[in-house]
Protein backbone atom coordinates (compact mmCIF):
# COMPACT_ATOMS: atom_id res chain seq x y z
CA UNK A 1 0.00 0.00 0.00
CA UNK A 2 1.52 3.37 -1.12
CA UNK A 3 1.68 5.85 1.54
CA UNK A 4 -1.41 7.98 0.08
CA UNK A 5 -3.56 4.91 -1.17
CA UNK A 6 -7.01 5.83 -1.11
CA UNK A 7 -6.44 9.23 -1.92
CA UNK A 8 -6.51 9.99 -5.42
CA UNK A 9 -3.23 8.46 -5.96
CA UNK A 10 -2.28 7.91 -9.78
CA UNK A 11 -0.91 5.08 -11.36
CA UNK A 12 3.22 4.60 -10.68
CA UNK A 13 5.58 7.14 -12.91
CA UNK A 14 6.54 3.99 -14.73
CA UNK A 15 3.40 3.38 -16.89
CA UNK A 16 3.62 7.26 -17.86
CA UNK A 17 7.25 6.69 -18.62
CA UNK A 18 6.21 3.40 -20.52
CA UNK A 19 3.55 5.36 -22.50
CA UNK A 20 6.53 8.21 -23.61
CA UNK A 21 8.86 5.68 -24.18
CA UNK A 22 6.30 3.76 -26.59
CA UNK A 23 5.10 7.44 -28.08
CA UNK A 24 8.62 8.95 -28.73
CA UNK A 25 11.19 5.98 -29.63
CA UNK A 26 9.10 2.49 -30.55
CA UNK A 27 9.58 3.78 -34.27
CA UNK A 28 13.30 5.07 -33.90
CA UNK A 29 15.11 2.01 -35.60
CA UNK A 30 17.92 3.11 -33.64
CA UNK A 31 16.47 3.13 -30.29
CA UNK A 32 16.51 -0.04 -28.20
CA UNK A 33 14.92 -0.84 -24.76
CA UNK A 34 17.02 -3.29 -22.65
CA UNK A 35 15.76 -4.58 -19.10
CA UNK A 36 17.17 -7.03 -16.58
CA UNK A 37 14.30 -9.77 -16.44
CA UNK A 38 12.09 -6.59 -14.63
CA UNK A 39 9.01 -5.55 -16.20
CA UNK A 40 6.04 -8.05 -15.83
CA UNK A 41 3.05 -6.35 -15.87
CA UNK A 42 4.60 -3.37 -16.80
CA UNK A 43 6.52 -3.30 -19.78
CA UNK A 44 4.69 -5.56 -22.04
CA UNK A 45 3.53 -2.84 -23.97
CA UNK A 46 6.78 -1.74 -24.24
CA UNK A 47 7.98 -4.83 -25.75
CA UNK A 48 5.24 -5.40 -28.00
CA UNK A 49 6.07 -1.76 -29.42
CA UNK A 50 9.80 -2.09 -29.74
CA UNK A 51 10.07 -5.70 -31.38
CA UNK A 52 13.46 -6.59 -31.68
CA UNK A 53 14.84 -4.01 -30.15
CA UNK A 54 13.38 -4.69 -26.57
CA UNK A 55 16.21 -7.36 -25.04
CA UNK A 56 15.59 -8.61 -22.05
CA UNK A 57 19.00 -9.33 -21.11
CA UNK A 58 18.35 -11.69 -18.06
CA UNK A 59 19.35 -11.10 -14.57
CA UNK A 60 22.75 -9.61 -15.43
CA UNK A 61 23.47 -6.21 -14.58
CA UNK A 62 26.91 -5.70 -15.33
CA UNK A 63 26.21 -7.62 -18.90
CA UNK A 64 23.28 -4.73 -18.95
CA UNK A 65 25.42 -1.87 -19.01
CA UNK A 66 28.30 -3.32 -21.02
CA UNK A 67 25.67 -3.77 -24.14
CA UNK A 68 24.50 -0.65 -23.63
CA UNK A 69 27.30 1.24 -23.66
CA UNK A 70 28.81 -0.96 -26.78
CA UNK A 71 25.14 0.05 -28.87
CA UNK A 72 25.47 3.31 -27.81
CA UNK A 73 29.23 3.73 -29.28
CA UNK A 74 27.73 2.61 -32.48
CA UNK A 75 24.97 5.70 -32.27
CA UNK A 76 21.91 4.07 -30.96
CA UNK A 77 19.70 5.04 -28.57
CA UNK A 78 19.93 3.13 -25.45
CA UNK A 79 17.01 2.95 -22.31
CA UNK A 80 18.13 0.23 -19.64
CA UNK A 81 15.16 -0.40 -17.08
CA UNK A 82 15.26 -2.13 -13.48
CA UNK A 83 14.58 -2.21 -9.94
CA UNK A 84 16.24 1.05 -9.17
CA UNK A 85 18.31 -0.91 -6.18
CA UNK A 86 19.70 -2.94 -8.81
CA UNK A 87 20.80 -0.53 -11.71
CA UNK A 88 23.17 1.57 -10.31
CA UNK A 89 24.77 -1.19 -6.91
CA UNK A 90 25.46 -4.14 -8.53
CA UNK A 91 26.86 -2.59 -12.24
CA UNK A 92 28.62 0.30 -10.67
CA UNK A 93 31.70 -0.33 -11.81
CA UNK A 94 30.44 -0.79 -15.63
CA UNK A 95 28.45 2.81 -15.12
CA UNK A 96 31.42 4.79 -14.29
CA UNK A 97 33.64 3.25 -16.79
CA UNK A 98 31.82 2.68 -19.84
CA UNK A 99 29.09 5.42 -19.22
CA UNK A 100 30.74 7.94 -17.26
CA UNK A 101 34.26 7.94 -18.77
CA UNK A 102 32.99 8.17 -21.93
CA UNK A 103 29.82 10.37 -22.42
CA UNK A 104 27.71 7.65 -23.70
CA UNK A 105 24.11 9.07 -23.55
CA UNK A 106 22.67 5.52 -21.63
CA UNK A 107 19.59 6.58 -20.09
CA UNK A 108 19.18 4.21 -16.67
CA UNK A 109 15.69 4.18 -15.81
CA UNK A 110 15.60 2.83 -11.94
CA UNK A 111 12.10 2.21 -10.89
CA UNK A 112 10.89 2.63 -7.64
CA UNK A 113 13.12 4.68 -6.06
CA UNK A 114 13.65 5.48 -2.52
CA UNK A 115 11.47 3.16 -0.17
CA UNK A 116 9.17 2.59 -2.61
CA UNK A 117 9.60 -1.37 -3.03
CA UNK A 118 8.65 -1.27 1.33
CA UNK A 119 8.11 -4.77 2.51
CA UNK A 120 10.36 -5.92 0.01
CA UNK A 121 13.18 -5.10 2.70
CA UNK A 122 16.30 -3.25 2.20
CA UNK A 123 17.92 -4.84 -0.70
CA UNK A 124 15.19 -3.52 -2.83
CA UNK A 125 15.56 0.09 -1.02
CA UNK A 126 17.30 2.68 -3.31
CA UNK A 127 18.29 5.14 -0.84
CA UNK A 128 21.96 5.88 -2.10
CA UNK A 129 21.38 6.14 -5.90
CA UNK A 130 21.08 9.79 -6.38
CA UNK A 131 24.76 10.26 -4.69
CA UNK A 132 26.30 7.78 -6.33
CA UNK A 133 25.44 8.29 -9.06
CA UNK A 134 25.89 12.28 -9.05
CA UNK A 135 29.35 11.42 -7.50
CA UNK A 136 30.34 9.66 -11.02
CA UNK A 137 29.00 13.13 -13.01
CA UNK A 138 25.98 10.99 -14.06
CA UNK A 139 23.11 13.19 -15.05
CA UNK A 140 20.46 12.62 -12.08
CA UNK A 141 17.17 12.97 -12.52
CA UNK A 142 13.78 12.28 -9.97
CA UNK A 143 11.03 13.64 -11.27
CA UNK A 144 8.15 14.95 -9.24
CA UNK A 145 4.90 14.67 -11.30
CA UNK A 146 4.51 12.39 -14.52
CA UNK A 147 4.07 15.33 -16.52
CA UNK A 148 7.80 15.61 -16.25
CA UNK A 149 8.42 12.07 -17.75
CA UNK A 150 8.31 13.74 -21.15
CA UNK A 151 10.28 16.86 -21.09
CA UNK A 152 13.22 14.77 -19.03
CA UNK A 153 13.03 11.77 -21.78
CA UNK A 154 13.17 14.03 -24.55
CA UNK A 155 16.37 15.83 -23.32
CA UNK A 156 18.65 12.62 -22.73
CA UNK A 157 22.17 13.65 -24.02
CA UNK A 158 24.41 12.36 -21.89
CA UNK A 159 24.67 9.66 -19.06
CA UNK A 160 21.70 9.70 -16.91
CA UNK A 161 20.22 7.94 -13.76
CA UNK A 162 16.02 8.37 -14.08
CA UNK A 163 15.05 7.91 -10.79
CA UNK A 164 11.09 6.60 -11.08
CA UNK A 165 8.89 7.16 -8.48
CA UNK A 166 4.87 7.76 -7.66
CA UNK A 167 2.91 11.41 -8.75
CA UNK A 168 2.07 12.42 -5.11
CA UNK A 169 0.78 15.50 -6.04
CA UNK A 170 -3.07 16.29 -5.24
CA UNK A 171 -5.86 16.23 -7.83
CA UNK A 172 -6.48 20.01 -7.11
CA UNK A 173 -2.80 20.81 -7.89
CA UNK A 174 -2.36 22.79 -11.58
CA UNK A 175 0.45 21.71 -12.55
CA UNK A 176 3.51 23.31 -13.78
CA UNK A 177 5.82 23.24 -16.95
CA UNK A 178 8.78 21.44 -16.28
CA UNK A 179 12.12 22.51 -14.72
CA UNK A 180 14.78 21.09 -13.22
CA UNK A 181 14.29 23.04 -10.26
CA UNK A 182 10.98 25.08 -9.82
CA UNK A 183 8.50 26.41 -7.58
CA UNK A 184 5.57 24.52 -6.73
CA UNK A 185 3.77 26.62 -3.71
CA UNK A 186 4.41 30.44 -2.82
CA UNK A 187 4.73 30.28 1.41
CA UNK A 188 6.02 32.67 3.37
CA UNK A 189 7.38 30.89 6.46
CA UNK A 190 10.98 29.29 5.11
CA UNK A 191 11.81 27.55 2.32
CA UNK A 192 11.05 24.06 1.52
CA UNK A 193 12.90 22.43 -1.06
CA UNK A 194 11.60 18.66 -1.89
CA UNK A 195 13.28 15.80 -4.33
CA UNK A 196 11.28 14.89 -6.66
CA UNK A 197 8.09 12.77 -5.71
CA UNK A 198 8.02 14.43 -2.13
CA UNK A 199 7.27 17.93 -3.41
CA UNK A 200 3.89 16.23 -4.40
CA UNK A 201 3.80 15.12 -0.63
CA UNK A 202 4.85 18.63 0.45
CA UNK A 203 2.00 20.08 -1.92
CA UNK A 204 -0.60 17.58 0.01
CA UNK A 205 0.57 18.75 3.81
CA UNK A 206 0.78 22.26 2.90
CA UNK A 207 -1.15 23.10 0.19
CA UNK A 208 -4.66 23.91 2.88
CA UNK A 209 -2.61 26.08 4.27
CA UNK A 210 -2.05 30.51 4.16
CA UNK A 211 0.51 31.71 2.54
CA UNK A 212 1.82 33.40 5.93
CA UNK A 213 2.00 30.15 7.80
CA UNK A 214 3.50 27.78 5.34
CA UNK A 215 7.30 27.75 3.34
CA UNK A 216 7.50 28.08 -0.11
CA UNK A 217 7.50 24.68 -1.44
CA UNK A 218 10.69 23.69 -4.17
CA UNK A 219 10.92 21.09 -6.35
CA UNK A 220 14.36 20.10 -7.31
CA UNK A 221 14.49 17.46 -10.13
CA UNK A 222 17.74 17.99 -11.03
CA UNK A 223 20.43 16.82 -8.70
CA UNK A 224 23.07 19.71 -10.02
CA UNK A 225 22.34 22.32 -7.88
CA UNK A 226 23.68 25.20 -10.72
CA UNK A 227 20.60 24.43 -13.05
CA UNK A 228 18.19 25.87 -10.19
CA UNK A 229 16.94 29.42 -10.88
CA UNK A 230 18.34 32.55 -9.63
CA UNK A 231 15.29 33.19 -7.75
CA UNK A 232 15.88 30.14 -5.13
CA UNK A 233 18.74 31.24 -3.78
CA UNK A 234 17.33 34.49 -3.02
CA UNK A 235 14.66 33.18 -1.38
CA UNK A 236 17.25 30.47 0.72
CA UNK A 237 19.36 33.54 1.99
CA UNK A 238 18.69 34.22 5.59
CA UNK A 239 16.09 32.05 5.61
CA UNK A 240 14.53 28.81 7.27
CA UNK A 241 15.57 26.02 5.09
CA UNK A 242 13.66 22.81 5.12
CA UNK A 243 14.98 19.72 2.71
CA UNK A 244 13.15 16.42 2.56
CA UNK A 245 14.39 13.69 0.47
CA UNK A 246 13.84 10.15 0.11
CA UNK A 247 17.47 9.75 0.48
CA UNK A 248 20.40 9.12 2.30
CA UNK A 249 21.69 12.12 3.98
CA UNK A 250 25.38 11.68 2.38
CA UNK A 251 25.75 12.74 -1.00
CA UNK A 252 21.74 13.55 -1.44
CA UNK A 253 20.11 17.29 -1.96
CA UNK A 254 20.66 18.11 1.33
CA UNK A 255 24.36 17.78 0.90
CA UNK A 256 24.12 19.82 -2.70
CA UNK A 257 22.36 21.91 -1.87
CA UNK A 258 23.98 23.04 1.24
CA UNK A 259 27.15 23.09 -0.81
CA UNK A 260 25.91 25.16 -3.73
CA UNK A 261 25.18 27.57 -1.02
CA UNK A 262 28.28 27.78 0.73
CA UNK A 263 29.40 28.40 -3.29
CA UNK A 264 27.27 31.13 -3.01
CA UNK A 265 28.10 32.42 0.30
CA UNK A 266 24.29 32.28 1.21
CA UNK A 267 23.69 31.56 4.99
CA UNK A 268 20.30 30.29 6.00
CA UNK A 269 18.57 31.28 9.31
CA UNK A 270 17.90 27.20 10.28
CA UNK A 271 18.98 24.34 7.96
CA UNK A 272 16.39 21.56 8.43
CA UNK A 273 17.28 17.72 6.44
CA UNK A 274 14.93 15.13 6.55
CA UNK A 275 15.96 12.19 4.72
CA UNK A 276 16.40 8.71 4.48
CA UNK A 277 17.98 6.37 7.57
CA UNK A 278 21.06 4.76 6.08
CA UNK A 279 22.39 2.37 6.92
CA UNK A 280 19.08 0.01 7.69
CA UNK A 281 18.64 0.26 11.30
CA UNK A 282 16.62 -3.25 11.50
CA UNK A 283 12.79 -1.88 11.01
CA UNK A 284 10.79 -2.83 8.22
CA UNK A 285 7.62 -1.97 6.62
CA UNK A 286 5.86 -0.10 3.79
CA UNK A 287 6.70 3.09 2.42
CA UNK A 288 4.40 5.25 4.46
CA UNK A 289 5.74 3.32 7.92
CA UNK A 290 9.20 4.62 6.35
CA UNK A 291 7.79 7.87 5.86
CA UNK A 292 6.50 8.07 9.27
CA UNK A 293 9.92 7.09 10.64
CA UNK A 294 12.10 9.48 8.49
CA UNK A 295 9.52 12.74 9.34
CA UNK A 296 8.72 13.32 5.35
CA UNK A 297 4.43 12.07 5.63
CA UNK A 298 2.31 14.43 5.16
CA UNK A 299 2.13 14.77 9.28
CA UNK A 300 5.97 14.60 9.55
CA UNK A 301 5.91 17.55 7.23
CA UNK A 302 3.33 19.54 9.30
CA UNK A 303 5.20 18.90 12.39
CA UNK A 304 8.33 19.64 11.10
CA UNK A 305 7.44 23.36 9.66
CA UNK A 306 6.21 24.01 13.09
CA UNK A 307 8.71 23.03 15.17
CA UNK A 308 10.60 25.79 16.97
CA UNK B 1 45.18 16.87 -24.48
CA UNK B 2 44.73 16.94 -28.13
CA UNK B 3 44.07 13.03 -29.48
CA UNK B 4 46.79 11.57 -31.24
CA UNK B 5 46.57 11.70 -34.65
CA UNK B 6 45.48 8.33 -36.78
CA UNK B 7 48.51 7.59 -39.06
CA UNK B 8 46.97 4.43 -40.43
CA UNK B 9 48.23 3.32 -43.93
CA UNK B 10 47.24 -0.01 -43.96
CA UNK B 11 47.38 -1.52 -47.73
CA UNK B 12 43.76 -2.51 -48.80
CA UNK B 13 44.17 -6.45 -49.89
CA UNK B 14 41.84 -9.36 -48.62
CA UNK B 15 44.77 -11.52 -49.60
CA UNK B 16 45.73 -13.41 -46.45
CA UNK B 17 48.92 -14.37 -48.13
CA UNK B 18 50.37 -11.22 -48.87
CA UNK B 19 49.33 -9.75 -45.36
CA UNK B 20 50.97 -12.31 -43.85
CA UNK B 21 54.23 -11.66 -45.12
CA UNK B 22 56.80 -10.62 -43.51
CA UNK B 23 54.35 -11.82 -40.77
CA UNK B 24 57.56 -12.53 -38.55
CA UNK B 25 59.60 -10.40 -38.61
CA UNK B 26 56.89 -7.84 -37.65
CA UNK B 27 55.91 -9.35 -34.66
CA UNK B 28 59.66 -9.75 -33.31
CA UNK B 29 60.22 -6.04 -34.16
CA UNK B 30 56.65 -5.36 -31.88
CA UNK B 31 58.75 -7.26 -29.48
CA UNK B 32 61.73 -5.62 -29.14
CA UNK B 33 59.57 -2.30 -29.71
CA UNK B 34 57.49 -3.13 -26.56
CA UNK B 35 60.72 -3.98 -24.36
CA UNK B 36 61.81 -0.55 -25.36
CA UNK B 37 59.24 1.47 -24.55
CA UNK B 38 58.29 -0.25 -21.05
CA UNK B 39 62.19 0.17 -20.20
CA UNK B 40 61.73 3.69 -21.10
CA UNK B 41 59.09 4.52 -19.10
CA UNK B 42 59.89 2.37 -16.78
CA UNK B 43 56.22 0.87 -16.19
CA UNK B 44 55.44 -3.08 -15.19
CA UNK B 45 52.73 -5.17 -17.14
CA UNK B 46 55.30 -6.91 -19.55
CA UNK B 47 54.87 -10.21 -18.73
CA UNK B 48 50.90 -9.83 -19.70
CA UNK B 49 51.72 -7.71 -22.97
CA UNK B 50 54.83 -9.96 -24.06
CA UNK B 51 52.13 -12.66 -23.85
CA UNK B 52 49.87 -11.14 -26.49
CA UNK B 53 52.28 -9.33 -28.49
CA UNK B 54 51.95 -11.46 -31.12
CA UNK B 55 48.16 -11.72 -31.18
CA UNK B 56 47.90 -8.36 -31.62
CA UNK B 57 50.50 -8.29 -34.61
CA UNK B 58 48.75 -10.68 -36.48
CA UNK B 59 45.30 -9.31 -35.42
CA UNK B 60 46.12 -5.61 -37.08
CA UNK B 61 48.41 -6.80 -39.73
CA UNK B 62 46.35 -9.60 -40.84
CA UNK B 63 43.17 -10.10 -39.68
CA UNK B 64 41.22 -6.83 -38.77
CA UNK B 65 39.82 -5.12 -41.51
CA UNK B 66 38.80 -1.42 -41.77
CA UNK B 67 35.61 -1.36 -40.54
CA UNK B 68 35.62 -4.07 -38.00
CA UNK B 69 36.20 -3.28 -34.19
CA UNK B 70 39.12 -4.14 -31.03
CA UNK B 71 38.58 -3.72 -27.44
CA UNK B 72 41.22 -4.64 -25.37
CA UNK B 73 39.38 -6.16 -22.46
CA UNK B 74 43.08 -7.20 -20.55
CA UNK B 75 43.72 -3.72 -20.37
CA UNK B 76 46.98 -3.67 -18.63
CA UNK B 77 48.45 -5.19 -21.88
CA UNK B 78 48.14 -1.89 -22.90
CA UNK B 79 51.58 -1.06 -23.93
CA UNK B 80 50.97 -3.92 -26.85
CA UNK B 81 48.11 -2.30 -28.19
CA UNK B 82 49.95 0.66 -28.28
CA UNK B 83 53.09 -1.19 -30.41
CA UNK B 84 50.36 -2.90 -32.67
CA UNK B 85 49.08 0.35 -33.31
CA UNK B 86 52.06 1.73 -34.28
CA UNK B 87 53.29 -1.28 -36.07
CA UNK B 88 50.52 -0.57 -38.36
CA UNK B 89 51.52 3.20 -38.34
CA UNK B 90 48.74 4.36 -37.01
CA UNK B 91 50.62 5.54 -33.56
CA UNK B 92 54.29 6.85 -34.21
CA UNK B 93 57.31 6.91 -32.00
CA UNK B 94 56.89 10.65 -30.59
CA UNK B 95 53.65 8.96 -29.96
CA UNK B 96 55.02 5.60 -28.38
CA UNK B 97 57.73 8.00 -26.41
CA UNK B 98 54.52 9.90 -24.43
CA UNK B 99 53.60 5.99 -22.56
CA UNK B 100 53.45 6.59 -18.78
CA UNK B 101 54.67 10.12 -18.95
CA UNK B 102 52.66 13.18 -17.84
CA UNK B 103 49.71 14.82 -19.93
CA UNK B 104 49.74 11.65 -22.14
CA UNK B 105 47.15 9.61 -23.77
CA UNK B 106 49.24 6.69 -23.83
CA UNK B 107 48.02 5.72 -20.33
CA UNK B 108 49.42 2.03 -18.35
CA UNK B 109 45.83 1.08 -18.92
CA UNK B 110 43.63 2.78 -22.19
CA UNK B 111 42.00 5.64 -20.97
CA UNK B 112 39.46 5.62 -23.73
CA UNK B 113 40.32 8.83 -24.91
CA UNK B 114 42.65 10.25 -28.00
CA UNK B 115 44.02 7.02 -29.39
CA UNK B 116 42.75 6.09 -32.60
CA UNK B 117 40.95 2.41 -32.43
CA UNK B 118 40.48 2.59 -28.49
CA UNK B 119 36.71 2.83 -27.90
CA UNK B 120 36.62 2.35 -24.39
CA UNK B 121 38.69 2.82 -20.77
CA UNK B 122 39.09 -1.14 -20.23
CA UNK B 123 41.75 -2.09 -17.45
CA UNK B 124 39.32 -3.19 -14.25
CA UNK B 125 39.03 -6.65 -15.75
CA UNK B 126 35.50 -8.27 -17.43
CA UNK B 127 34.39 -5.26 -19.26
CA UNK B 128 35.41 -6.07 -22.61
CA UNK B 129 33.02 -9.28 -23.30
CA UNK B 130 30.00 -6.92 -22.48
CA UNK B 131 31.16 -4.03 -24.53
CA UNK B 132 32.13 -6.49 -27.64
CA UNK B 133 28.58 -7.73 -27.25
CA UNK B 134 27.21 -4.44 -27.68
CA UNK B 135 29.26 -3.32 -30.58
CA UNK B 136 27.93 -6.70 -32.51
CA UNK B 137 24.81 -6.56 -31.71
CA UNK B 138 24.76 -3.18 -33.18
CA UNK B 139 27.14 -4.34 -36.03
CA UNK B 140 23.98 -7.28 -36.53
CA UNK B 141 21.05 -4.70 -36.06
CA UNK B 142 22.44 -2.57 -39.26
CA UNK B 143 23.24 -5.79 -41.12
CA UNK B 144 26.99 -5.26 -41.36
CA UNK B 145 29.10 -7.73 -41.94
CA UNK B 146 31.85 -5.68 -39.11
CA UNK B 147 33.49 -8.47 -37.34
CA UNK B 148 34.46 -7.18 -33.38
CA UNK B 149 37.43 -8.94 -32.00
CA UNK B 150 38.19 -9.08 -27.69
CA UNK B 151 41.56 -9.78 -26.13
CA UNK B 152 40.68 -11.05 -22.62
CA UNK B 153 42.86 -12.92 -20.10
CA UNK B 154 42.44 -16.42 -18.69
CA UNK B 155 42.58 -14.85 -15.05
CA UNK B 156 40.01 -12.67 -16.24
CA UNK B 157 37.52 -15.23 -16.95
CA UNK B 158 37.31 -15.26 -12.96
CA UNK B 159 35.15 -12.64 -13.80
CA UNK B 160 31.13 -13.51 -13.53
CA UNK B 161 30.70 -10.62 -16.10
CA UNK B 162 32.52 -12.35 -18.46
CA UNK B 163 30.08 -15.81 -18.23
CA UNK B 164 27.14 -12.90 -18.55
CA UNK B 165 28.39 -11.81 -21.56
CA UNK B 166 29.24 -14.76 -22.84
CA UNK B 167 25.62 -16.11 -22.71
CA UNK B 168 24.23 -12.78 -24.13
CA UNK B 169 26.37 -13.57 -27.36
CA UNK B 170 25.42 -17.24 -27.43
CA UNK B 171 21.75 -16.59 -27.09
CA UNK B 172 21.73 -13.46 -29.58
CA UNK B 173 23.75 -15.48 -32.11
CA UNK B 174 26.32 -13.04 -32.01
CA UNK B 175 29.05 -14.59 -35.00
CA UNK B 176 30.43 -11.46 -35.77
CA UNK B 177 32.26 -11.46 -32.51
CA UNK B 178 35.31 -13.14 -31.49
CA UNK B 179 36.76 -13.59 -27.78
CA UNK B 180 40.27 -13.86 -27.69
CA UNK B 181 41.55 -15.62 -24.61
CA UNK B 182 46.03 -15.05 -23.87
CA UNK B 183 46.05 -18.27 -21.66
CA UNK B 184 49.51 -17.89 -20.45
CA UNK B 185 48.76 -19.82 -17.10
CA UNK B 186 49.24 -16.69 -14.40
CA UNK B 187 47.73 -14.59 -12.98
CA UNK B 188 48.11 -11.34 -10.53
CA UNK B 189 49.14 -13.82 -7.33
CA UNK B 190 49.89 -17.27 -8.29
CA UNK B 191 48.80 -19.39 -11.09
CA UNK B 192 45.34 -19.60 -12.71
CA UNK B 193 44.83 -23.03 -12.20
CA UNK B 194 46.03 -22.73 -8.46
CA UNK B 195 44.25 -19.58 -7.75
CA UNK B 196 40.69 -20.96 -9.61
CA UNK B 197 41.04 -24.46 -10.59
CA UNK B 198 38.25 -26.56 -12.70
CA UNK B 199 37.77 -27.64 -15.71
CA UNK B 200 39.89 -26.13 -18.69
CA UNK B 201 38.88 -23.08 -19.74
CA UNK B 202 37.53 -23.76 -23.33
CA UNK B 203 35.52 -26.79 -22.04
CA UNK B 204 33.67 -24.20 -20.17
CA UNK B 205 33.29 -21.92 -22.63
CA UNK B 206 32.21 -24.54 -24.96
CA UNK B 207 29.69 -25.60 -22.28
CA UNK B 208 28.18 -22.14 -22.75
CA UNK B 209 27.36 -23.06 -26.37
CA UNK B 210 30.27 -21.11 -28.12
CA UNK B 211 32.41 -22.02 -31.06
CA UNK B 212 35.61 -22.66 -29.53
CA UNK B 213 39.50 -22.47 -31.52
CA UNK B 214 42.41 -23.16 -29.89
CA UNK B 215 46.11 -22.53 -30.71
CA UNK B 216 49.77 -21.20 -30.28
CA UNK B 217 49.99 -17.95 -29.12
CA UNK B 218 53.24 -17.71 -30.55
CA UNK B 219 52.71 -19.08 -34.10
CA UNK B 220 51.36 -16.14 -35.99
CA UNK B 221 49.90 -18.77 -38.77
CA UNK B 222 48.02 -20.29 -36.14
CA UNK B 223 46.95 -17.40 -34.91
CA UNK B 224 45.40 -16.15 -38.35
CA UNK B 225 43.99 -19.20 -38.94
CA UNK B 226 42.69 -19.29 -35.12
CA UNK B 227 40.85 -15.80 -36.03
CA UNK B 228 39.67 -16.03 -39.08
CA UNK B 229 35.55 -14.94 -40.24
CA UNK B 230 33.24 -18.47 -39.32
CA UNK B 231 29.95 -17.73 -39.21
CA UNK B 232 27.35 -20.45 -37.87
CA UNK B 233 25.32 -18.23 -35.30
CA UNK B 234 27.49 -18.99 -32.66
CA UNK B 235 30.24 -16.23 -31.19
CA UNK B 236 34.07 -17.81 -31.36
CA UNK B 237 36.27 -18.16 -28.23
CA UNK B 238 39.98 -18.18 -29.09
CA UNK B 239 41.98 -19.81 -26.68
CA UNK B 240 45.41 -18.82 -27.03
CA UNK B 241 48.16 -20.76 -25.68
CA UNK B 242 51.33 -18.30 -24.53
CA UNK B 243 54.07 -17.72 -22.15
CA UNK B 244 53.74 -14.65 -19.79
CA UNK B 245 57.17 -12.47 -20.38
CA UNK B 246 57.71 -14.62 -24.01
CA UNK B 247 61.54 -13.34 -24.97
CA UNK B 248 62.41 -12.50 -21.65
CA UNK B 249 64.38 -14.61 -18.69
CA UNK B 250 61.31 -14.17 -16.75
CA UNK B 251 59.43 -16.21 -18.97
CA UNK B 252 56.47 -18.42 -17.40
CA UNK B 253 57.22 -16.26 -14.01
CA UNK B 254 54.67 -14.54 -11.43
CA UNK B 255 57.81 -11.18 -11.54
CA UNK B 256 57.06 -11.03 -15.16
CA UNK B 257 53.61 -9.61 -14.55
CA UNK B 258 54.41 -6.73 -12.44
CA UNK B 259 58.32 -6.31 -13.39
CA UNK B 260 59.21 -3.85 -16.04
CA UNK B 261 62.29 -4.23 -17.95
CA UNK B 262 65.71 -4.20 -15.96
CA UNK B 263 64.35 -3.57 -12.66
CA UNK B 264 65.85 -6.66 -10.85
CA UNK B 265 69.33 -7.10 -12.23
CA UNK B 266 69.42 -10.12 -10.43
CA UNK B 267 67.08 -12.32 -12.79
CA UNK B 268 69.16 -12.14 -15.58
CA UNK B 269 66.32 -10.02 -17.51
CA UNK B 270 68.33 -7.22 -19.21
CA UNK B 271 70.58 -10.09 -21.20
CA UNK B 272 67.72 -11.26 -22.61
CA UNK B 273 65.87 -8.39 -23.25
CA UNK B 274 68.92 -7.12 -25.04
CA UNK B 275 69.05 -9.97 -27.50
CA UNK B 276 65.65 -8.99 -28.79
CA UNK B 277 66.32 -5.10 -28.18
Amino acid sequence: MTPAAGRNVKTAMRERFASEVIARFSADPECFFLTVDVGFMALEGVRDAFGARFINAGVAEQNLIGVAAGLAREGCRVFCYSIASFLYARPFEQIRNNLAFTGLPVCLVGNGGGYAYGHMGPTHHALEDAAVMHALGVRVQVPAFDDDIPAIIGGIEAPTYLRLGRDHAPPTWPGMDYAPWRRVLAGTRGVLVALGPLAGVALRALGGLACDARPAVWAATDLDADSAPGRLWEELAGNTVFVIEEHAAAGGLGMVLGHAMARRRIAAKRFVHRHAIMPPDGRHGSQAFHWARCGFDEAGILAMINEP
Amino acid sequence: MAPLPDLTSRMQTDDLTARMASIGARVEAARARLIAMHRAAGLGHLGGNLSCIDILTVLFHAVLREDDRFILSKGHSAGALYVALWSIGTLDDDALATFGRDDSLLTGHPCGQGVPGVLFPTGSLGHGPSLAAGLALAAKHRGSDRRIHCLCSDGEWQEGSCWEALAFAVHHRLDNLTLIVDQNGLQGFGRVDEVVGGPPLRDRVAAFGARVVVGDGHAARSIAGALGAHLDGRPTVVVMNTVKGRGTAWEDQLESHYLPPGSDDSSGGPQREDRHA
